[in-house]
């Protein structure tokens, strides 16, 4: 479609498009919006590694890719090894990567392919330095397989292998804090993004784009599937996970923290108005609810504390 | 084509394998250490530390990774290589499946150590043989010349045809053990291995590709069935590449069996890798003692040469297949894969399979003469079992 110029001049995000109709992810899908924005902030000359996880199936299956880049489609766990390969290619071939003109090398990973089996590699990537930036969508489960708990799952969620029941099986242990086990690699460059505030996401792709060095972003991606949510409230959902700093936007900078919130003086909202918008979590009791409430205000006042002495 | 004097040069079998790799100006290294493999590493970041080879290596934190981060650099087209052994190549497996579906011709030496527990450093083929169905091309180095000599003809055979090859060579008995190996001058390896020229290029972005989706039934079939017949289309390269390797370097692999004394041999033993070296041995003494017997090198098992075994299998009685393996509740696996290879064939020797030096136990002239002995008997009065587990402790 073509966008009258009277609209483009006020956008604040690329108008070009380079993810494709056509696509196969849900309704209300908060990964393929987060692949759209990628593909917007860096163009075609991206190389995608895409491991097992909902992405693989959204790019399209041979012979179709939705994706206007190149991509490689790899082992569950394997991300952060074949970006470093494919890095270590791409300088021995004497090409450019990253800069205005250089070619993005970009790992585009779930939470469980982050999170659990691709720790290891992730870790690899990161300690070695190479320049490549790795996404991880959180979408707090896997849903490839059906929804089942990762180590981002939150506490008292429902999952498949964490159902709620007679005897109220529920995730019981609190969401890993992936991003703080990058930043303990002393990374150049580290960030928690979300689909509800686009320019905050592109203008971090943007950065990690100059900066040398690996980078990571944690882009929070609702699944109404998984999460058994309305399908038009994904982004409702996402811009709640920031306000009831449930998902706090930062950014993590050469040893320096800066908190990117729309208001972030302002007191986080309850945190059941984000959860009350999800079947996932219609098992919690009322002490669940407090005990993920203490949860996210501890996290947020040390994040907050963490700017404020690193800022 | 400049004249071809060699560079005489006394290294280990992981040594030859080190230079092999700087001769075929691979790009990108990624690789994770151990027992015995690790001098190969240690010799190529050595090369890269005086300056000698221009070399991008990922230290990698395992050998899932290194298989994983090799596939990437060759998907982006660089000329790749790693090495490793046993439990690494274990950890590998899945990525080994990655890289020859998507058609990547990686080059990978295995320093066949065996598999633990117990834990053992010592030679034992079952960590390659194991590795059997992931569609890679196996060559077994039987000295520190063919681990240099294989390596050199393995990114020449893979870059040809897409598919990855491992070259295999024995723990400690080649990979620690000194010898002379004749090297190639570089502009003689480079007129022989131009630079790659890769299937498809993740940095060529004339148009946008996707390597490795999902195939739906309706297309997966067709992907297998062309690496299929890659592999089956590799003989004949790997025969041209073996002989033009001849012609230029005097050292002939066109055949995938090295043959000796296969005309008038009433038997001849088959086998793989070094153990071969002391078949070779031992089959010139007793050839001097009047035995007519004669001896079958599979130089590689992938693709399975099951051509050149029929033309074997037609002019002798017997054959003695030695295996430094196992596939446990059958059989030896170069047994088992001849075995079948013969089945629709009218030419049916005796075929007997001893079970040889499993974990590094020596296997010496002695032995070969004592398994011809055995050899002797069963042809003259029948088989009397199919396995043998040769020089067991009783
Ligand atoms: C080695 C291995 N184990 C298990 C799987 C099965 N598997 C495929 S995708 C997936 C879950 C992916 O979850 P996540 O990374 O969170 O991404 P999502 O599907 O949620 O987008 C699993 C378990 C696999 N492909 N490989
Ligand atoms: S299951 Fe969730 S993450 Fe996967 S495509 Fe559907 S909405 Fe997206």
């Amino acid at each position: 479609m073509e966008i009258p110029e009277s609209i483009k001049k006020r956008l604040t995000i690329p108008a070009e498009e380079h993810f494709f109709a056509g696509h196969t992810a849900c309704q209300g899908c908060g990964a393929s919006l987060g692949l759209r924005y990628v593909l917007k902030a860096y163009g075609r000359k991206t190389i995608f590694v895409i491991p097992a996880c909902c992405s693989t199936i959204i790019a399209g299956a041979w012979p179709y890719n939705t994706l206007d880049a190149n991509l490689f489609h790899t082992a569950f766990e394997t991300t952060g090894a074949v970006i470093s390969g494919i890095e270590a290619a791409l300088k021995a071939r004497g090409i450019k990567v990253k800069g205005e003109d250089g070619v993005m090398v970009v790992g585009w990973a779930g939470d469980g392919g982050t999170a659990d089996i691709g720790l290891q590699a992730l870790s690899g990537f990161l300690e070695r330095g190479h320049d490549a930036l790795y996404i991880m969508y959180d979408n707090e489960a896997y849903m490839n397989t059906g929804i089942q708990r990762s180590g981002s799952t939150p506490y008292g969620a429902w999952t498949t292998n964490t159902p709620g029941g007679k005897r109220h099986f529920l995730e019981k242990r609190h969401k890993k804090k992936v991003i703080d086990i990058v930043i303990a690699h002393e990374v150049p460059y580290a960030a928690t993004a979300s689909v509800a505030f686009p320019e905050d996401f592109i203008r971090k792709l943007k950065k990690a784009r100059k900066i040398e060095g690996p980078s990571f972003i944690q882009l929070f991606a609702p699944c109404p599937t998984g999460w058994r949510s309305p399908t038009d409230k994904s982004i409702e959902l996402a811009r709640l996970a920031v306000q009831t700093a449930y998902f706090p936007l930062f950014e993590y900078e050469n040893g320096k923290y800066r908190i990117n919130m729309p208001s972030p003086k302002k007191e986080p909202k309850p945190i059941e108005e984000y959860l009350k918008l999800q079947g996932r979590f219609k098992y919690m009791t009322k002490e669940d609810v407090e005990i993920l409430q203490q949860w996210v205000l501890h996290e947020w006042e040390k994040l907050k504390k963490l700017a404020e002495v690193f800022g | 084509m400049a004249e071809y004097k060699p560079i005489r040069k006394v290294v280990s079998g992981n040594y030859a394998a080190a230079y092999a790799v700087k001769h075929a100006r691979v790009q990108v290294v990624a690789a994770y250490p151990i027992t015995p493999q690790t001098s190969i590493i240690e010799k190529i970041a050595e090369f890269i530390a005086n300056g000698e080879a221009d070399i991008q290596y990922v230290p990698v934190e395992s050998e899932h990774s290194a298989m994983a981060a090799s596939i990437g650099a060759s998907a982006a087209g660089a000329r790749a290589f790693t090495a490793t052994a046993a439990q690494g190549l274990a950890l590998m497996h899945e990525m080994l499946h990655w890289a020859s579906g998507a058609r990547l011709p990686i080059v990978m030496v295995d320093v066949n150590r065996a598999m633990a527990p117990p834990w053992s450093v010592w030679d034992d083929q079952t960590d390659s043989l194991a590795q059997r169905d992931t569609g890679w091309m196996q060559f077994y180095a039987e000295n520190n010349q063919e681990v240099y000599d294989g390596v050199l003809m393995a990114f020449k055979v893979a870059e040809t045809v897409n598919v990855p090859i491992m070259v295999i060579e024995s723990a400690f008995i080649l990979s620690h053990t000194y010898d002379v190996v004749e090297m190639i001058p570089q502009e003689l390896v480079d007129e022989f291995l131009p630079p790659r020229k890769p299937l498809y290029d993740l940095a060529d972005f004339s148009q946008a590709i996707s390597v490795g989706a999902l195939a739906t039934p309706d297309d997966y079939y067709e992907f297998r069935y062309k690496l299929a017949k890659a592999m089956e289309e590799a003989k004949k390269v790997i025969k041209d590449v073996g002989k033009e390797f001849g012609e230029r370097f005097g050292r002939d692999y066109s055949d995938m069996i090295e043959k000796g004394y296969i005309d008038d041999a009433d038997f001849v033993f088959m086998g793989m890798g070094s153990l071969m070296g002391t078949v070779k041995e031992a089959v010139d003494l007793l050839r001097k003692e009047g035995y007519k017997v004669g001896y079958a090198k599979v130089r590689w098992f992938r693709p399975f040469p099951k051509e050149e075994l029929l033309e074997i299998a037609e002019s002798v009685k017997g054959i003695a297949v030695l295996d430094r393996n196992f596939s446990f509740g059958q059989e030896g696996i170069l047994f088992n894969e001849a075995k079948g290879s013969l089945y629709n064939s009218s030419a049916r020797p005796v075929m007997k399979n001893y079970i040889v030096g499993l974990g590094g136990r020596d296997f010496t002239v002695q032995d070969v003469r004592a398994i011809a002995e055995d050899m002797k008997r069963v042809i003259e009065s029948g088989l009397d079992r199919e396995v043998e587990w040769y020089h067991l402790k009783r």
